[in-house]
């Protein structure tokens, strides 16, 4: 037995080896540094940089308003790791940007093409998280992309920041934690328009809706008619229209006999241009119905897709998220900054893109981490400035922004050839507030299941 | 009754788009035996070709706007208004009509590099080999337009004293209400003037009764000792003409886009079949006809009843008529039936 060799490890040793052990494991792990690492999805802990997944449409009807949103995302890029002129990171407040990266990482990114279809979109968006590893996915110029994407989003534990989507469904019936949307929407376009409506055209108006068919149209449409028939006007007709018709001819005639005296086009970029120009064709802007000048309403506008129809927006009333021409600091420093790199002003569909990416890239400041249940936290609630639109909320209960919108017009006398809206009234964000429950929808939690 | 009569005109104007583009493809089909998918792409470079005359005439001295410091916004007078005053504008105003004299020579060369260049060398591999290559040079001409133009819809104007639209309803005593666009009427006449060009150009020259000849027998006529393929590759030049200027005169509608050939080509193969392949009668007469069917299913009394109608009407309509008549309206036997 004296042969026997001792080991190194006494059992009084190793009880208290255990014991130690046994208090560290059960320590909450919120009380040690990084304490998230390694636990979600694309964690940059080890990698020195933060990849940004930027999924627009580089093809398809809606390829040029990607590009843009592309050339903001790029120059969000820039910004953040300290290059160029820093645009609206010298207005952003409150803001812990420091042109550093976040949180002391390099901003690269990734790139994906939506086709302007959900199951594209969802393909690219995952083929982002899973091969290239970005940590957060934005972009798209379609509420039916958007609100396919940020399902997707939800269950990989990515967070999205919505790029142009402008259904009530986006941060309504389809929410998601995950989610989360900068750009207005259809019931604010209805309660900035119809004030404006009301003082230009009277409380007196028999309303005809053509619109598109497909999740954006349906609840711009119903938001357009609950606040215009709101003033007293009546809806004589609502009409549905398959998507990308092209000639509008057999839908836009019935409305030259149907006694209504103004035509409300719920359509969007190409749809848009097309029923726009054949409606003024077809002469229903020199008519006269029920001894007033007939008048068309283009609720949702947009410059770059304006383009399209020449001369017929002019005089055309309609709502846009943000405009070039605006005189604010930051809608300044971020036309400076675009025009400078790219030559031409930017779209609204850019800057939204443009403030979504410094958005997250705070939110990951301020939360100390990239774990995305503690970003989440901080932009939920996140009351802002600088950014071209007024002070603007973040709303903890829909991740809906709310902001003041404007309300444009066609330019009768455009001084170049980008001046083509012209804003006719700022409504206060106030007027463009509502209960989040009317729109129903869950967010789902924080923490998804891997 | 209004509403009738108005529809029956969309579906005639409607119809006059289906009917030139299925013209040409027919005319491929029934004299080179090619089952062209890039044919709504003849129709989309037609017109293209109305957006470069139109750039080219409105070529611009930039007037800077100085109020704009972080781009360069400008506003642009037109050389030609600057050296041709009244004339200039005229040009300018009319340059859709005038773009065709750019559009023919264009397609011509455009038609006879495409069938020299590519489309001979499929003649005689099967219909599926000859799909995937045309749908494949469809592809690779509407991403060099949008590579070139973008990807935006771009306005062209009819002529101003066009741009309105004419009282219908006092010529055929429907009162003062009804109105349609003079540019939608001028297409309409448009259409059926190059329709019966084309059928005059077949019918009445000895070249046409040639070409006919050789759709029915190409072998018999090379026998005789002409150059039948030759005037076939003539045919496909005409084709791409007609696509092309069909596509010049359909921007002030349509504000072309990269994609607008393909927007037009599924439908017009329906057109092909419905009237029977090979039947340049039937491509007219199946044209005409669903751009009618197409417009009164759009008609909001019968979508009360019949839901969505608008959107399968022509497939459920091209279902029935090839169960009754398998070769289409005038399909003519041993065409395709093998």
């Amino acid at each position: 037995m004296s042969d026997i060799k001792k080991s190194g490890v006494s059992r009084r040793g190793l009880l208290k080896a255990g014991a130690v052990g046994g208090l560290v494991a059960a320590t909450p792990s919120i009380f040690v540094k990084n304490a998230w690492a390694e636990e979600f999805r694309n964690n940059p802990e080890n990698s020195g940089e933060l990849k940004l997944g930027f999924n627009v449409p580089q093809s398809g009807p809606y390829a040029d308003e990607g590009a843009d949103e592309l050339r903001a995302y790029m120059l969000a890029v820039k910004h953040l790791n300290g290059e160029g002129d820093g645009g609206m990171l010298n207005t952003f407040k409150p803001s812990m940007l420091s042109g550093n990266g976040v949180l002391g990482k390099k901003v690269t990114y990734s790139t994906g093409d939506t086709q302007t279809k959900s199951d594209a979109a969802r393909a690219s968006a995952k083929r982002m998280i899973e091969k290239d590893g970005v940590l957060m996915i934005t972009g798209g110029s379609s509420s039916g992309v958007a609100v396919a994407v940020q399902s997707l989003c939800q269950e990989q534990g990515i967070i999205f920041m919505a790029g142009l989507t402008h259904s009530n469904d986006t941060t309504g019936k389809d929410k998601r934690r995950y989610g989360f949307r900068h750009f207005f929407n259809a019931y604010m376009s209805g309660a900035a328009l119809a004030p404006v409506l009301n003082k230009e055209y009277g409380s007196e108006r028999r309303a005809y809706h053509l619109t598109a068919d497909y999740t954006w149209g349906w609840t711009q449409e119903e938001s357009i008619k609950n606040s215009t028939e709101a003033l007293g006007w009546e809806t004589v007709n609502a009409v549905k229209t398959p998507v990308g018709a092209g000639d509008f001819s057999q839908y836009i005639t019935p409305v030259l006999n149907s006694g209504a005296d103004v035509l409300i086009l719920n359509h969007y970029g190409k749809d848009m241009i097309n029923s726009l120009s054949q409606a003024v064709q077809f002469g229903l802007r020199d008519k006269q119905v029920n001894g007033k000048n007939f008048e068309i309403v283009v609720p949702l506008f947009s410059r770059l897709m304006a383009q399209g129809a020449g001369d017929a927006i002019k005089g055309i009333l309609g709502t846009t998220n943000w405009n070039w021409s605006l005189q604010d600091d930051g809608s300044k420093a971020f036309v400076q900054s675009f025009g400078a790199e790219y030559g031409a002003p930017p779209s609204m569909a850019a800057h939204t893109c443009y403030v979504q990416t410094l958005l997250y890239a705070n939110a990951c400041e301020m939360a100390g981490t990239f774990y995305p249940p503690e970003v989440i936290k901080q932009l939920e609630g996140f009351n802002f400035d600088g950014m071209g639109n007024g002070p603007t909320l973040y709303r903890a209960e829909d991740h809906q922004c709310f902001k003041d919108v404007l309300v444009v017009r066609g330019n009768e006398n455009p001084s170049s050839q980008f001046d083509l809206l012209k804003v006719v009234d700022v409504t206060p964000r106030s007027q463009v507030e509502y209960d989040w429950t009317i729109f129903g929808g869950e967010l789902g939690p924080y923490e998804v299941k891997m | 009754m209004d509403a009738i009569f108005i529809q029956i005109l969309n579906g005639l104007d409607k119809g006059a788009a289906y009917a030139l583009i299925a013209l040409g493809l027919t005319l491929v089909f029934g004299t080179l035996g090619i089952v062209n998918f890039a044919h709504g792409a003849l129709f989309m470079l037609g017109a293209f070709c109305a957006v470069t005359f139109q750039k080219l005439v409105t070529l611009s001295v930039k007037v800077r706007d100085e109020g704009v410091t972080a781009f360069v916004a400008y506003k642009e007078q037109p050389y030609l208004e600057t050296w041709f005053g009244d004339t200039g504008r005229i040009i300018i105003d009319y340059s859709v009509p005038l773009s065709i004299l750019l559009a023919i020579p264009f397609m011509l060369l455009v038609g006879y590099v495409m069938e020299r260049g590519l489309i001979k060398h499929f003649y005689k591999r099967p219909h599926a080999e000859q799909i995937l290559v045309t749908f494949g040079l469809a592809i690779v001409i509407q991403e060099i337009i949008k590579a070139y133009f973008g990807a935006n819809p771009i306005p062209q104007p009819a002529p101003e004293i066009l741009a309105g639209s004419a009282n219908v309803g006092a010529w055929v005593g429907l009162g003062n209400n009804l109105v349609y666009p003079w540019w939608r009427l001028i297409y309409l006449c448009f259409s059926g003037l190059i329709i019966f060009s084309v059928f005059a150009f077949l019918q009445f020259t000895t070249y046409g009764m040639v070409v006919r000849a050789g759709m029915r027998d190409r072998e018999t006529v090379g026998l005789l000792g002409i150059n039948i393929e030759r005037r076939f590759t003539v045919v496909f030049a005409i084709a791409a003409i007609v696509a092309g200027v069909a596509g010049v005169m359909y921007t002030p509608i349509l504000p072309p886009d990269y994609h607008l050939g393909m927007d037009f080509l599924v439908l017009s193969f329906v057109v092909v079949v419905v009237g029977g392949m090979g039947s340049l009668g039937g491509a007219v007469l199946a044209g005409f006809l669903l751009g009618i069917v197409q417009s009164f299913a759009s008609m909001n009394e019968v979508k009360e009843i019949f839901p969505g109608i608008d959107q399968i009407i022509l497939y459920l309509v091209a279902v029935v008529i090839l169960l009754v008549l398998p070769r289409g309206l005038m399909g003519r036997a041993g065409v395709m039936d093998d």
